[in-house]
């Protein structure tokens, strides 16, 4: 194994040991989210700073490589698509220590009826599956795995464009939750930017191994 | 229209079978840099477009070589005129043993030319080109062996650039210089891809990627992928350049 490949190797792991970080983050936020835990809340919160050491550290040794290596072909694409990735989950970081932080500021719990019509759960099981989907097609450079998400993320985006409604007609009903509510709709707002971010990073993936530039190009044009 | 273009070439020395089916076409006024591990025939190919091969003995050269169209293995060809119009500089630096002066008037005055006042200019030029002037102007009677490495190679350039070729075929020029010195002939080649075309052997990665408009990669004799610079270096499409440029090669 030349030095490079030992580089690259090390960088993959720490990826994966971040992504799995926020991963676990995006769990937890989903529990506190339903319990209402503002315990657990909180412990995300204090978590995020371990992703910002994670997202410091991968750009340190992203940087490294590109001075020390020269990096090119496959191993440049991949080192800038670590890059990018890098980005992406630290910004995943940040979008569930607001959800967290939504938990610990709502008083009241979710009003389950509404939790059910917006059908957030479903949209965070979804957020979540997907993370879990693009980790894998990093780890094992599966780009079919990657294309998947595209989709699941038209299942999320349909979610978040019928909430306003939803919580529209909720909010003209007499209600005490109001508040909660339109935390909720924060809520499925920074979902369908997990979803984003997801996206993006599957598109990283296909760019580092097929050499394939799909950003900016429509959902039919992608597969 | 092509500079340079090398149609089904293949090159012996003796049973060896050195360059197969080579087919390249060279656009004037680019830097083509020519890659590949050692004995894979770059050199032996650059050699061909100024028929150096020809002082080996037993060569055989069979397919086509054309510089501005025309064959330059074709009968009648005159080789001393194809040398004036395609210059060389080598690994390392070779000045002859004599004046710094001397050594880049020395191509006009053996192909004739004896009015000094002309040679001088040309000289001059010719130095100011490689942008050591300044560093030489007041020493052109010292011996050229008192300059650095990378002054002599920069004066090896200069005396190629005399006698006014068009192409210009650098075999690893910077191999034998320090990372300044090097810095300072990429420049340079840079600068002189305007007026001349220039293929270049090299060993450095990161300088056929800084250097280079097209690149060709050969391997055992054949020419494995020849591309654009930054496709080769960003997505090759042969698994054997990608191998070979991220140092995953055998």
């Amino acid at each position: 194994m030349s030095h490079l490949d030992i580089e690259i190797t090390q960088l993959k792991a720490e990826t994966i040991k971040m992504w799995e970080l926020v991963n676990i983050q995006l769990k937890k936020g989903r529990e506190a989210l339903i319990n209402l835990d503002k315990d657990l809340a909180r412990e995300i919160v204090l978590k995020e700073r371990r992703v910002n050491a994670y997202e410091l550290k991968l750009d340190r040794d992203c940087e490294n490589i590109f001075a020390l290596f020269n990096p090119v072909a496959i191993d440049l694409r991949f080192v800038l698509a670590v890059l990018k990735i890098n980005n992406n989950l630290e910004r995943t970081g940040d979008i569930v220590e607001g959800i967290a932080k939504f938990v610990t500021n709502v008083d009241h719990t979710f009003d389950k009826k509404l939790l059910k019509i917006t059908s957030v759960l479903e949209m965070y099981d979804a957020a979540i599956g997907m993370m879990v989907d693009v980790l894998e097609a990093f780890d094992k450079d599966d780009t079919a795995k990657a294309r998947k998400v595209f989709k699941q993320d038209e299942f999320l985006d349909d979610i978040n464009i019928k909430a306003n409604t939803i919580i529209a007609n909720y909010i003209r009903e007499p209600n005490e939750n109001i508040e909660s509510a339109l935390y909720l709709l924060s809520i499925i707002r920074k979902l369908e930017r997990v979803g984003d971010q997801a996206k993006n990073m599957a598109e990283e993936i296909i760019f580092f191994v097929e050499a394939k530039v799909l950003k900016h190009r429509t959902e039919k044009e992608k597969k | 229209m092509f500079k340079i273009e090398s149609k089904n070439v293949n090159f012996f020395y003796g049973n060896s079978h050195a360059l197969k089916n080579i087919d390249i076409a060279i656009k004037p006024n680019t830097v083509t840099a020519l890659i590949g591990p050692s004995g894979c025939g770059k050199s032996t190919y650059l050699r061909l477009f100024n028929r150096m091969n020809d002082l080996i003995g037993g060569t055989k050269v069979e397919g086509e070589v054309l510089i501005d169209g025309q064959n330059i293995y074709a009968k009648g060809v005159n080789v001393d005129s194809l040398r004036k119009k395609v210059g060389m500089v080598f690994q390392k630096p070779n000045p002859f043993p004599k004046t710094i002066f001397e050594n880049v008037a020395y191509g006009l005055r053996v192909n004739g030319i004896s009015d000094k006042s002309f040679i001088e200019e040309r000289v001059e030029t010719s130095i100011k080109q490689v942008a050591l002037w300044e560093e030489v102007k007041d020493k052109l009677k010292k011996s050229a062996f008192d300059l650095s490495g990378g002054q002599q190679q920069r004066l090896c350039i200069a005396r190629a650039l005399a006698i006014q070729p068009s192409v210009i075929l650098m075999d690893e020029p910077t191999s034998a210089l320090d990372p300044i010195s090097t810095a300072k002939v990429e420049e340079l080649i840079y600068e002189l891809k305007t007026k001349y075309t220039i293929v270049i052997v090299t060993h450095n990665m990161q300088q056929a990627g800084r250097v280079s408009d097209t690149t060709a990669f050969f391997y055992m004799g054949e020419l494995i992928e020849y591309d654009n610079t930054k496709i080769i270096f960003t997505n090759p499409k042969k698994e054997r350049t990608q191998n070979y440029i991220t140092g995953r090669f055998g």
